[in-house]
């Protein structure tokens, strides 16, 4: 099932390719290879399963961490305290414990599973376009131009808009390239081990879901654990309360030390979400009153109520990257495009073209090419 | 490049050019395309039916982005199901995103393929750009 970002599947891309090339006459129907769907040949360092249905991050020790400690802690608090306390106390208290637990485990896994909001990298002729663009107004000099940005008002402000090199495309505002993952995801907010994922326009509202839930959930089994091992002290002394049930000591030690960082950050994510900040800007003080008297942020809806709506209960954008739709064949393309191999998850006969033609590494933009693309 | 597009000229008319239509940010990130008639479209299309089509585009995705009583009510219900409520409907953005396609496929098919142009639907490029395709005229001969 684990299908990562194969470098293999890559040279087996190329191998097609230069088979093509090298037979011209050959009609690109003859050679018809089983169907890929664009997960399968998605440049960003992403981990798809079941499909392309699932999409996470590189590196996923940290959530295997965070699931086995969510589940042990709760496994254990419902198999030795919560008989007690039902019995006890009221049978409400495993039930309201079981809703939150499965309302934590399915916003952990909707935040981890779901595109974070990945910006699709873009086409050959999109990123030629845009080189020639860049070109006209630097002027073509033959070594790397510097760092390339676009000036935007928005909403008063003026914002700058950066050009990604790896995505080849000017980053919307609020957008930011997750290097761990390889992707410019849109609305970035960070990335983060803990649920294996980008957190981005379309999981932000997830993971804050997760976050606040998950504090519930260890003030809840903090404060009933504590409770169990004192309705036991009560009963047969505080040291025999441990010996019955040794598990609280765990539980009541795990949850001790997450309530603190858990609740921290569920301030923080609700201190952000009132004020329309990513973790970014706040991080960077870019709509800090101390930058300058004029500096606000343009993306706030004016009212608190307004902002967390927005965040939380707003339209959910859907997947920009298209996982499990099939490569296919397009129009022909106009020019080979400057650099060579990246694969786009758009067509798979502008590979062709690229690699046939160009058949070159990932290169700074050639002044020839571009001006070849412009001559029509 | 002619020798591995022989066949397909034959097939379809060549590609003259591409236009890309860039985002308009001026408003915040809601998805809108700027307005302004890039000079390549001039010889094929009229100014006044490209601003049409761009502005209607974006009142479309404005209206996918609303924020209202209705977005929330969807996001609400949603939460309170656990999201599983999208296993069985359609979010209103995806509703809105078929009604774009059904109108870009109306637009080419009414106005830009019989002008030999060609529009993208934006969500095929990550809502980066409206590509427009530009074919060469066939009437004038080979190009290149």
């Amino acid at each position: 099932m684990h299908l990562g970002v194969s470098e293999s599947m890559r040279e087996c891309e190329y191998s097609q390719i230069s088979t093509r090339s090298s037979t011209p006459m050959e009609t690109p129907y003859k050679k018809k290879t089983s169907k890929k769907r664009k997960w399968e040949i998605f440049p960003g360092r992403n981990k798809f399963y079941c499909g392309g249905r699932i999409m996470m991050a590189k590196q996923t020790g940290v959530f295997y961490l965070t699931l086995v400690l969510i589940l042990v802690t709760c496994g254990l608090f419902f198999t030795f305290d919560c008989p007690f306390l039902a019995l006890q106390l009221t049978p409400v208290i495993p039930v309201i414990g079981g809703v939150l637990f499965l309302f934590v485990l399915g916003t952990l896994l909707r935040t981890s599973f779901s595109d974070p909001g990945v910006l699709p990298r873009a086409t050959p002729d999109e990123a030629a376009d845009l080189e020639r663009q860049i070109d006209v107004a630097n002027g073509s000099t033959g070594y790397r131009p510097p760092p390339r940005t676009k000036e935007v008002v928005i909403n008063g402000q003026t914002v700058k808009l950066k050009y990604c090199f790896t995505c080849k495309i000017f980053r919307p505002p609020r957008a930011s390239h997750c290097s761990l993952c390889d992707n410019c995801v849109d609305r970035f907010d960070h990335h983060c081990p803990w649920v294996g994922n980008c957190v981005g326009k379309r999981n932000y509202r997830f993971f804050y879901m997760f976050i606040l839930s998950l504090s519930f959930l260890t003030i809840f089994i903090f404060a009933f654990v504590i409770t169990h091992i004192i309705l036991r002290s009560h009963r047969n002394g505080f040291l025999n309360a441990l010996k019955d049930s040794p598990a609280s000591v765990l539980e009541v030690v795990v949850c001790f030390f997450s309530v603190w960082s858990i609740v921290g950050l569920s301030g923080f994510h609700t201190y952000l979400i009132s004020s329309n900040q990513t973790t970014n800007e706040d991080i960077k003080g870019s709509w800090s009153s101390k930058r300058g008297k004029d500096n606000y942020n343009p993306y706030s809806h004016g009212n608190i109520f307004t902002n967390c709506c927005a965040a939380l209960c707003g339209p959910l954008p859907p997947s920009l990257i298209d996982r499990r739709g099939f490569v296919q064949s397009d129009t022909p393309q106009l020019a080979p495009p400057t650099n060579g191999i990246t694969m786009y998850g758009a067509t798979q006969s502008q590979q062709s073209h690229m690699v046939s033609d160009t058949e070159t590494e990932r290169l700074p933009p050639h002044p020839s090419s571009s001006s070849r693309a412009a001559s029509q | 490049m002619a020798e591995t597009h022989s066949l397909q000229d034959l097939q379809q008319p060549a590609v003259s050019s591409k236009v890309f239509i860039q985002r308009d940010y001026s408003s915040g990130t809601i998805c809108k395309f700027q307005t302004k008639f890039p000079s390549d479209l001039e010889s094929r299309l009229d100014k006044q039916q490209f601003e049409e089509t761009i502005q209607t585009l974006n009142n479309l995705y404005a209206e996918a982005e609303k924020l209202g009583g209705k977005s929330y009510l969807e996001g609400c219900l949603a939460c309170l199901t656990a999201y599983t409520i999208f296993l069985c409907m359609e979010t209103h953005y995806e509703k809105v995103l078929k009604k774009i396609a059904r109108y870009i496929k109306d637009q080419n098919e009414k106005i830009y393929a019989p002008r030999g142009l060609l529009l993208t639907d934006p969500v095929e490029r990550g809502l980066r750009v409206v590509e427009i395709t530009i074919f060469e005229d066939r009437s004038i001969g080979s190009g290149r």
